[in-house]
């Protein structure tokens, strides 16, 4: 069961709820802490036992004493990754989208593929009470790369493989990067429901109107968290009304989520009647999951 | 020799672009008879990234020996100089000015990128 927590706008207390899910949820629990530009769920939870690795991608190295200039490469390749100029042939990796293409195209075999590193993984454990242990997966993507959906995509496929080893259906809970653009959508994409948190504010509901867009359009169920709800107007919740969308919870402003959160306390310690108002939400969310793929017992 | 200058249209009387990889355009002149051709650019305004090596193998092609433009960045500076052309910088004006000033040397040839790249 994988719970997507998505927003369009950036702040708008996506972690803030993804982290609250993760220690409510029943059972078995993972958290994918997928903003990897700025991975901050672990901020708000005491890690043990930290594992980290790197996450690599294949970008070509070209051998110059093969290569016969013949530019095949350099013409298949979208992302102007790879350039030939007169018997030159010039690899950008920055631009590389690890295709593997250009070395498919090459007559000769000149172009291998090599490992770059890309980024890291965090993997570690949070003790829960009451609950067993919640497993958190983080990605972090190195400074200097713009490329973030390969580090996503590692942090999901490390989960999946965990998931195989273990054989019980887990609630993971993917805390998504912000917007509606790869990053996103990679995030986003095979989750069985995602939660949409927004605002009530006229940039909260604009962006708002654009995750409902892309969430409908990959065919996911989804449901929308008001945070922080009496600071603005009622405009989110009566979009919700005409647009038929399940309101799953509103979450008024409260001093002690505030300070809580100011010293990496999350909502649930800080605010703990949210903890049942939380789990029940994921047991919620698992009904109303795409039934085609939700539950996997 | 030809000579690429990137340039905002057309035609000599445009104004240069001061941009190099997303330039709408290149003018390439003919020191030889001072005629010249104009190189489209648009597709690579609209490039997503890469725009400044996809400019630079336009350049490259047209079969130019020189390049002025505004600003270059390193990737389209990394094209040109493997290709052996020399980037040289103009502050503006119409490219028919631009292209005066350079025959006559008043242009600064650059030795690297004098901009960042963007953020890919």
């Amino acid at each position: 069961m994988r719970i997507a927590v998505a927003s369009g706008k950036g702040g708008t207390g996506k972690t803030t709820v993804a982290v609250s899910l993760a220690l409510s949820a029943p059972g078995r629990a993972a958290l994918l802490d997928c903003d990897v530009e700025e991975p901050n769920a672990a901020l708000f939870l005491k890690l043990n036992g930290i594992e980290e690795s790197a996450v690599t991608v294949p970008v070509p190295v070209i051998d110059e004493s093969a290569c016969t200039s013949c530019g095949e490469c350099a013409r298949f390749c979208e992302f102007n990754a790879i350039v030939h100029i007169g018997t030159t042939v010039m690899v950008f990796p920055e631009l590389c989208h690890s295709c593997g293409g250009c070395a498919l195209v090459c007559p000769v075999d000149a172009i291998r593929e090599e490992p770059v590193a890309i980024g890291t993984l965090a993997c570690a454990s949070v003790s829960r009470a009451g609950e067993s242990p919640l497993r958190i997966i983080q990605g972090l993507l190195s400074i200097g790369n713009a490329m973030s959906p390969p580090v996503i995509r590692a942090v999901k496929d490390r989960s999946a493989a965990e998931q195989e080893a273990g054989a019980v259906d887990v609630f993971e809970i993917i805390d998504s990067p912000p917007g509606t653009s790869c990053p996103m959508g990679t995030a986003v994409t095979g989750a069985d429901y995602v939660v949409l948190v927004t605002e009530p504010t006229p940039f909260g509901l604009h962006d708002l109107d654009l995750a409902v867009k892309t969430v409908r359009k990959m065919g996911i169920p989804f449901g929308v968290i008001v945070n922080r709800s009496d600071s603005g107007d009622d405009r989110v919740v009566r979009y919700c009304g005409q647009e038929g969308i399940d309101l799953l919870l509103q979450i008024p402003e409260d001093r002690r989520i505030a300070e809580g959160y100011s010293r990496g306390q999350p909502l649930v310690e800080s605010a703990p009647e949210y903890r049942s108002v939380f789990s029940a939400l994921a047991v919620r969310m698992k009904t109303s999951a795409r039934p085609a793929s939700g539950g996997v017992q | 020799m030809k000579i690429a200058i990137t340039s905002s249209g057309k035609t000599p009387d445009s104004q240069m672009d001061s941009r190099f990889g997303r330039a709408a355009a290149f003018i390439v002149f003919d020191t030889e008879d001072d005629s010249f051709t104009a190189l489209d650019n648009t597709q690579n305004l609209e490039a997503a990234q890469g725009a400044g090596i996809q400019a630079a193998q336009h350049v490259v092609n047209a079969g130019a020996r020189a390049c002025v433009s505004g600003h270059t960045g390193p990737k389209a500076f990394k094209v040109l100089s493997a290709a052996g052309i020399p980037v040289y910088l103009a502050p503006g004006g119409t490219v028919a000015d631009v292209y005066q000033a350079w025959k006559k040397g008043e242009l600064k040839q650059i030795s690297d990128a004098d901009v960042e790249g963007h953020w890919v």
